[in-house]
């Protein structure tokens, strides 16, 4: 479980996050749900510590990660997974050597062994015959694929998931969704997704939280969110013209 | 200026740690020496002969006494690019090309998240991006400073074959002739501390980008200036601290 304790992060005079105390539960995919600007992003990287918080702390399964020092959290970060918004392979490798990059950076395991690692988990992601190619050579939706077969390759304990489909067609967003939880099942990870978008918050929505001008505003499941009466959130969920209509039916 | 210095060294405490993983440092070393030394050679090359042909050109053309011999022209021709043309100018070039490289390349590393990733490994990026290519150069940079005297010293005697404005026997003397070997090292002295600045101001230019593709385009152009200044600055303290 990963929870935080009364949050806040400004930029200058921007308060970004405020006060913000929520929690992502083992084994289920996690989301937070706001709009553009409503400060997922920032939530997330405070939570991974690529933001320093400015008040409050952050626990991974009661270790407090805020008061630790860069060495003490390598310790956590190796059994973190992150899938970033544009994906964030690294140019200059192949999608193999991608895969396999936290392998070489901290263990010593023999090519043989990793080789099988990266294949392990290219399968899971449904990717064969991708592994010599240069990220430059992939569509949106392979990108997000071995993003995700990077992140679980040192097999972590807890995954983050920035946007894990936007820039995709439903289908294939629908697709990676799919794949998010099945992970998380499949591995019990405690696993934290940011979105906007309302398909996956009910195909996968475990847990939502709803982030407002910064602040926690409502926490439920996808089964609660169609039938709450929090106004702003009836106003995200019910954004565009054809739902507004289908819930006036 | 001041906030800039400071982001500088804040940096640098961040680039000088001991590496994760000593093969993956040895790899990035040789890679980098690739990209940034080997890769320079051509361009090196070129300049520095028609820079030595240059100089003995117009020592040559400039000597009307006859009380003047025409081994002044491999004299001069040797210590001019010895002492300035080859660890200073060529150093410039550099900070041009190699420059630019590393601040778009690190810069683009930053602004499609790829720092944050490594970041998020548990791995310091600082130190994992910038280091090997300090390395790379202050390493390999001599040998192309080196390379490019002999250059240099080869485009000023091919002036004597093309033009016969002095002969081969006169260039020679003049090369031989009141030779100070500290000037090499003095000359070395400056590569390494050029090859230096040009690195690590280059790689914290890119990375503290923030924004998007334009920004990687600015911090690559600051870059460059920056490099460009430092070189020029600090040529003139050491030339000061190493002759006087
Ligand atoms: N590194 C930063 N420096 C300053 N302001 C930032 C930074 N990152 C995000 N912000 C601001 O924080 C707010 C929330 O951004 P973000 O978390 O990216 O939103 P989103 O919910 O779309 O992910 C925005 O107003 C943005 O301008
Ligand atoms: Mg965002």
């Amino acid at each position: 479980m990963i929870e935080t304790r009364n949050i806040s992060k400004s930029f200058g005079d921007n308060h970004v996050l405020k006060n913000i105390s929520v929690q992502f539960e083992k084994g289920k995919t996690n989301l937070i749900i706001g709009k553009s600007g409503s400060g997922k992003t920032v939530l997330m990287k405070c939570l991974v510590g690529l933001h320093e918080v400015d008040e409050g702390s952050v626990l991974f399964d009661n270790r407090n990660f805020s008061g630790m020092s860069f060495n003490e959290r390598k310790a956590i970060r190796k059994e973190i997974g992150m899938l970033f918004q544009g994906g964030a392979l690294f140019d200059s490798l192949t999608v193999e050597e991608n895969v396999m990059f936290p392998l070489t950076m901290y263990t010593d395991q023999t090519m043989e062994e990793k080789k099988e690692r990266v294949n392990f988990c290219l399968d899971w992601v449904n990717l064969e015959k991708a592994n010599d190619l240069y990220p430059a050579e992939l569509s949106g939706g392979m990108i997000k694929r071995v993003a995700i077969a990077r992140a679980i390759s040192m097999n972590p304990s807890y995954l983050f998931c920035d946007e894990p489909n936007s820039g995709l067609d439903p289908h294939t967003a629908g697709v990676i969704d799919e794949l998010i939880k099945r992970l998380t099942e499949e591995f019990q990870m405690t696993t934290v997704v940011n979105t906007h978008d309302m398909n996956s918050v009910i195909k996968i929505g475990d847990k939502v939280s709803f982030i407002y001008k910064g602040e926690l505003w409502w926490e439920g499941d996808k089964s609660q969110i169609l039938h709450t009466d929090n106004q702003e959130l009836n106003d995200f969920v019910f954004d565009t013209e054809l739902t507004k209509r289908l819930k006036k039916i | 200026m001041i906030t800039r210095f400071g982001k500088y060294i804040l940096i640098m405490m961040r680039v000088f740690r001991k590496p994760d993983k000593f093969k993956v440092f040895r790899n990035q070393l040789i890679i980098e020496i690739n990209n940034l030394g080997i890769d320079s050679l051509g361009i090196v090359a070129i300049i520095s002969v028609f820079m030595g042909a240059v100089v003995s050109i117009q020592t040559a053309y400039n000597i009307d006494s006859p009380l003047i011999p025409l081994t002044m022209v491999g004299f001069t021709t040797r210590q001019s690019v010895i002492l300035e043309f080859s660890p200073t100018i060529i150093s410039l070039i550099l900070a041009g090309k190699v420059g630019s490289r590393i601040a778009s390349e690190i810069g683009t590393m930053r602004v499609t998240e790829q720092i944050d990733a490594l970041e998020i490994m548990g791995i310091n990026p600082a130190n994992y991006l910038i280091f090997p290519k300090i390395s790379a150069a202050v390493l390999f940079n001599p040998v192309i400073i080196i390379l490019s005297m002999g250059f240099g010293l080869t485009g000023g005697w091919l002036v004597s074959v093309f033009t016969g404005l002095f002969t081969t026997q006169d260039y020679i003397d003049g090369l031989r002739g009141w030779f100070d070997g500290f000037t090499i090292i003095y000359a070395l002295i400056k590569t390494v501390v050029f090859a230096f600045l040009i690195t690590s101001i280059s790689g914290v230019e890119g990375y503290s980008v923030k924004g998007g593709a334009i920004d990687v385009g600015e911090a690559s152009t600051r870059a460059v200036v920056w490099s460009s200044i430092m070189i020029i600055l600090f040529n003139l303290i050491l030339t000061q601290l190493l002759l006087s």
